[in-house]
């Protein structure tokens, strides 16, 4: 869907494999550089949706990223290494408030 | 440009205003077998619609004026029908749920203030708002991490809440669905006698006919009112709002200013503010006041994420409670006007668009009529 016009530097883990980004560049896009069009499940219906708005707007594109639930991917500039993963239903809110 | 009789389109019914009030009115007559139309300002509105908090509430209405609180709880009563129904129009679920609500008291100060209040309630015919301490209401929320804060509540287990959103879809695919026409994008610039109809001009240039002419027109009321002789003040209120991301469940039942919505977002209200101004800004102090209130109810949301804030104006009369009426003036011309336009959709869209129809307004509406303004001085916001 989406081409890359420079070349990658550095990889990050998604969903447990890893994928080729560039740092510095949002998490979305080193995502849906490498076709990854699925970033969470909503709470209510279990959808799977991807980025809508890439300007932080639309909260469709959250993720799981370093252990932190609910992350707007598109705001998320990448580090070498990270770990993401699919935002899979609404934050579960007491373990992320015990790890706070 | 001038509306020839070739072109007029003519209805049963007219309502000025597309918001929560117009539409559920707008639903039930056109359920109800007439010909509607919904004229609605557009996008440009000062919507009250858009700020709604969402609680079908009857704990708080009515205090010093009891009809009121007698309709607020029949349409409480109607809400389960109208949820099924609104529901299956909007083709998801409204969320409604009847699980009871709460008013919370932060110190002994409030708790005595809010006794009082539940007695008067009673007095006024609330019968089933009762005061819980903090034991009770960790029976009734197992689990709840409340604040320590939290000496009591206000309980009314006949209160819940709903999803405004699909709610107001719900209606207006309803209308659509009943043949009724929903007419947005210009406001109304005049309403006058046309031989046997009432004539509504638009700013866009265009006009429709209709027998009955009801104003729901929200902080718009005012001057619209007064083209079918009714004097009806209205002015606007602000209340501003927070939203969270989305939380697994914390909060079980919905409270005054605070609730936990069936997609897991934490909706923090409210403020009132009676300036008079029609701006919708929201204010750093007013988000940080409600902010604080809400993580002393809850301390565990301080670590949520704010998503957004935003304000809404809400119409208020001069004693804060709504109003109803047929002008004397020009009839077959209503008006309605409250504040609570999801709690008393269900009334909305049942007994008062079957008043509307039959061209005389339910009994409560004697003491709702606008007329008890006059000479009105002390003003105040409910």
């Amino acid at each position: 869907m989406f081409r890359r016009t420079e070349p990658t530097d550095c990889t990050i883990s998604w969903e447990g494999r890893d994928i080729p980004a560039r740092a510095g560049e949002s998490l979305a896009v080193t995502l849906l550089a490498a076709g990854v069009t699925a970033f969470r499940q909503t709470p209510v219906t279990g959808t799977e949706r991807g980025p809508l708005c890439l300007m932080g707007a639309c909260f469709d594109c959250l993720v799981e990223l370093d252990g932190q639930q609910n992350v707007q991917a598109c705001l998320a500039p990448v580090r070498p290494g990270m770990v993401a993963a699919m935002q899979r239903g609404a934050r579960h809110f007491h373990q992320s408030e015990d790890a706070a | 440009m001038r509306a020839t009789l070739a072109t007029m389109e003519r209805f049963d019914v007219a309502v000025i205003g597309g918001g929560m009030v117009g539409t559920a009115i707008g639903y039930g007559c056109a359920a109800l077998g007439a010909r509607v139309a919904v004229l609605d300002e557009g996008d440009v509105a000062l919507r009250a619609a858009r700020g709604n908090f969402g609680l079908v509430w009857g704990q708080s209405k009515g205090d010093g004026m009891p009809a009121y609180g007698d309709w607020t709880r029949q349409s409480i009563r109607l809400w389960p029908d109208l949820a099924a129904r609104v529901s299956g129009l909007a083709g998801r679920d409204v969320h409604y749920r009847a699980t009871g609500g709460l008013g919370f008291c932060l110190d002994e100060k409030e708790l005595a203030a809010k006794a009082d209040f539940v007695r008067r309630r009673h007095n006024d015919g609330h019968a089933t708002l009762r005061m819980l301490d903090r034991r009770e209401l960790l029976e009734l929320m197992p689990g709840c991490p409340l604040g320590p804060e939290v000496l009591g509540a206000s309980f009314d287990p006949s209160d819940g809440h709903a999803d405004p959103l699909v709610l107001l879809h719900g209606m207006q695919a309803g209308l659509l669905r009943a043949g009724g026409r929903h007419l947005p994008g210009a406001a109304v610039t005049g309403i006058d006698d046309a031989a046997g109809f009432w004539r509504i001009t638009r700013a866009d240039g265009s006009a429709i006919e209709a027998s009955r002419v009801v104003i729901a027109a929200g902080v718009a009321t005012t001057p619209i009112a007064a083209m079918v002789g009714m004097d009806v003040p209205v002015r606007p209120v602000r209340g501003q709002n927070i939203v969270t991301e989305r939380l697994d469940p914390i909060l079980p039942l919905p409270a005054s200013a605070l609730r936990q919505t069936g997609d897991g977002t934490i909706q923090i209200g409210v403020t009132n503010e009676d300036d008079g101004s029609f701006e919708i800004a929201t204010t750093t102090a007013a988000l940080a006041r409600m902010a604080a209130r809400a993580i002393r109810v809850l301390p565990a949301i301080k670590a949520a994420r704010m998503n957004r804030a935003w304000a809404a104006l809400r119409p208020m009369t001069p004693d804060g409670f709504p109003a109803y009426a047929e002008s004397a003036t020009h009839r077959g011309c209503f008006v309605a006007t409250c504040h609570s336009g999801v709690t008393l959709a269900a009334v909305h869209a049942g007994p008062l668009a079957a008043g509307i129809l039959a061209g005389h307004l339910p009994e409560f509406a004697i003491d709702l009529h606008p007329d008890r303004f006059r000479g009105m001085t002390h003003v105040s916001s409910h």
